[in-house]
């Protein structure tokens, strides 16, 4: 009897066998469960997971080709595309790996607006990935009520950028306007409402037995093997190591909040979704002090929300109109004819899922010599054979949705 | 060998290729350094640098101490090989196929050298330097979805 499968590559014989014994399963490209087109080849005896061959790429927008072309004020966009459950903190890694190349330093108020931001998208990202832990262990409800405050978050985003997903939030710099007070008020409002929330969804699943047992022992792994494997963020910390680059290299302020670094021990689904639920009370909690921090200016202090840069920072509209060099650097700004300087810097920030760095090589031309993305995804993906291998089907689900896996930030 | 602080400093280590492997091993082994995180891995194409055209750029982190090394290792075009970093880190292998990927580097004893990001019939090495990005004000390219140029056809 013949049989016809998708193509030949995907058929493994076993060693010495001309009939196939197992099936193959192509779990994606566009599987509800992968959440982002990406595509897993398994191999299954039964339901029990042989070997799984991960195919990525499907979304590729070469971004480092792009950025090589463009100045850096438009280079923000591109990094909007990475982890787009998260984009102000992408974008403000951006913003920051340019000021370290130039040179510049920040004022107080604009690092702790930019903490604001950077633990509300934290927040967005980690509900995100948890609630969908929910969803693909069978329970909606959770993901639906919690999703009532991410829109939340991204009216905060709305009234400090105007965009809500892809936000291209801030400049070089600082931001591109002052927080208005309704953007404050929502904070207020969402500093409110949110503990509660999360304590409820916390209540459904924390010690739900059926999510313990689709999670717990599942898709582990060892300290050791995170890091070989250059696991970061919450996925390596739920395998006990309390790295994190907020602590270890501190950006925009970090060292002035008090915060813990949640760490979990056995690596596996249940230590990463709690792992998550902790970072999102520390962040609540450093909302709370760079929200008194921020209240504490007084006056024109309270004015400050960008740096003095005048050859990267778009100057107001009314000087355009009035002055002459807010006229020229107007125009070397939008046009990027701005010569950058000669250099090569690394800065890491941590985003949604871990170390998200930025590698900047400058000729001292107006756009990067070369720009590339270190994409926590994409590193910590390839693992995904050693914790699947020998488990089951649904494990494989439930794995791949506690790993956070974003393809847009996988495949740049 | 040459070692030096760029003005952001970063401690920056340059090899000869031949030694990559070598240089790893040690900075991951010495007990009071212990590089053991591979933070990021990639390459630059230099086309200028004759015999040295392509980079590869290791970022390695040392949690024990929180420091940072840069670690270079450049390679002629003509035959863009360095030693596999798999060995020594898990980490390395997507990063490397990437590498092989965007710029043609072989890293001799890789389990799985092939594309990664890319279609595997593409016979090319898009982020050589050698591949400009389009220009962005051509006028002979007839695009009517994107209005770039051409003749955009007047709907009646």
């Amino acid at each position: 009897m013949t049989r016809l499968y998708m193509s030949e590559q995907h058929i493994k014989l076993p060693e010495g066998s001309i009939e196939k014994v197992t099936s193959t399963l192509n779990l994606g490209p566009t599987h509800p469960a992968t959440h982002g087109v990406m595509q897993n080849i398994l191999e299954l005896t039964g339901e029990r997971i042989v070997s799984a061959d991960q195919t990525i790429g499907y979304i590729h927008r070469a971004f480092e080709k792009i950025a090589e072309r463009r100045p850096l004020a438009q280079i923000t966009t591109l990094t909007d595309r990475l982890n787009y459950c998260s984009s102000p903190l992408n974008n403000m890694g951006w913003h920051m790996t340019c000021e370290k190349l130039l040179g510049v330093q920040t004022p107080k108020r604009v690092d702790y607006l930019r903490v604001i931001m950077m633990e509300l998208a934290r927040i967005a990202d980690h509900l995100i990935c948890n609630s969908i832990m929910g969803v693909d262990a069978g329970a909606y409800t959770g993901f639906l009520y919690v999703m009532q405050f991410r829109e939340l978050i991204y009216e905060i985003y709305e009234e400090v950028c105007g965009a809500r997903l892809t936000t291209n939030m801030g400049r070089i710099g600082g931001f591109e306007r002052n927080f208005t007070d309704q953007a404050f008020q929502k904070l207020e409002k969402f500093l409110a409402e949110y503990p509660r929330a999360l304590k409820e969804f916390e209540n459904m699943f924390q010690r739900n037995r059926i999510f313990m047992d689709r999670t717990m022992g599942v898709g582990g792994i060892s300290a050791e093997r995170a890091l070989n494997y250059g696991f970061t963020g919450p996925n390596l910390r739920a395998a006990g190591v309390d790295y994190d680059v907020r602590v270890h290299s501190p950006y925009a302020s970090y060292q002035d909040f008090n915060f813990t670094i949640p760490v979990g021990t056995t690596g596996d689904c249940y230590d990463r979704w709690l792992v998550r639920e902790q970072e999102m009370w520390q962040s609540l909690s450093i909302l709370e002090q760079a929200y008194q921090k921020i209240q504490s200016f007084k006056g024109t202090e309270a004015e400050i929300y960008h740096a003095d840069i005048p050859a990267y920072y778009l100057p107001e509209k009314k000087e355009v109109y009035t002055k002459m060099e807010a006229l020229i650097f107007h125009f070397k700004i939008i046009m990027g004819e701005t010569d950058i300087p000669v250099g090569e810097v690394y800065h890491s920030v941590e985003a949604g899922n871990g170390e998200l760095g930025f590698y900047l090589v400058s000729d001292g031309g107006r756009s990067p010599y070369r720009l590339h993305f270190r994409r926590p995804c994409f590193i910590y993906y390839q693992s995904f054979e050693e914790l699947v291998k020998g488990s089951m089907l649904s494990d494989a689900i439930m794995t791949m949705s506690s790993l956070n896996l974003i393809a847009g930030e996988m495949d740049a | 060998m040459s070692a030096m602080v760029d003005s952001y400093g970063l401690l920056e280590i340059t090899a000869p290729r031949e030694l990559n492997l070598k240089v790893l091993n040690f900075l991951y082994d010495n007990p009071t350094l212990q590089f053991q995180f591979l933070t990021d891995l990639t390459g630059v194409h230099y086309p200028s640098k004759k015999g040295n055209e392509l980079a590869v750029v290791y970022h390695l982190h040392s949690l024990k101490e929180n420091l940072r090394v840069r670690f270079k290792v450049f390679a002629p075009l003509e035959q863009p090989e360095v030693y596999t970093a798999t060995g020594l880190f898990s980490a390395a292998n997507w990063m490397e196929r990437e590498t092989y990927d965007f710029f043609g580097i072989l890293f001799l004893g890789h389990p799985n050298l092939k594309r990664i990001l890319n279609v595997e019939q593409m016979d090319y090495f898009p982020l050589r330097k050698e591949f400009p990005l389009e220009d962005q004000t051509r006028i002979d390219k007839d695009d009517e979805m994107f209005g770039r140029g051409g003749t955009l056809k007047q709907i009646d």
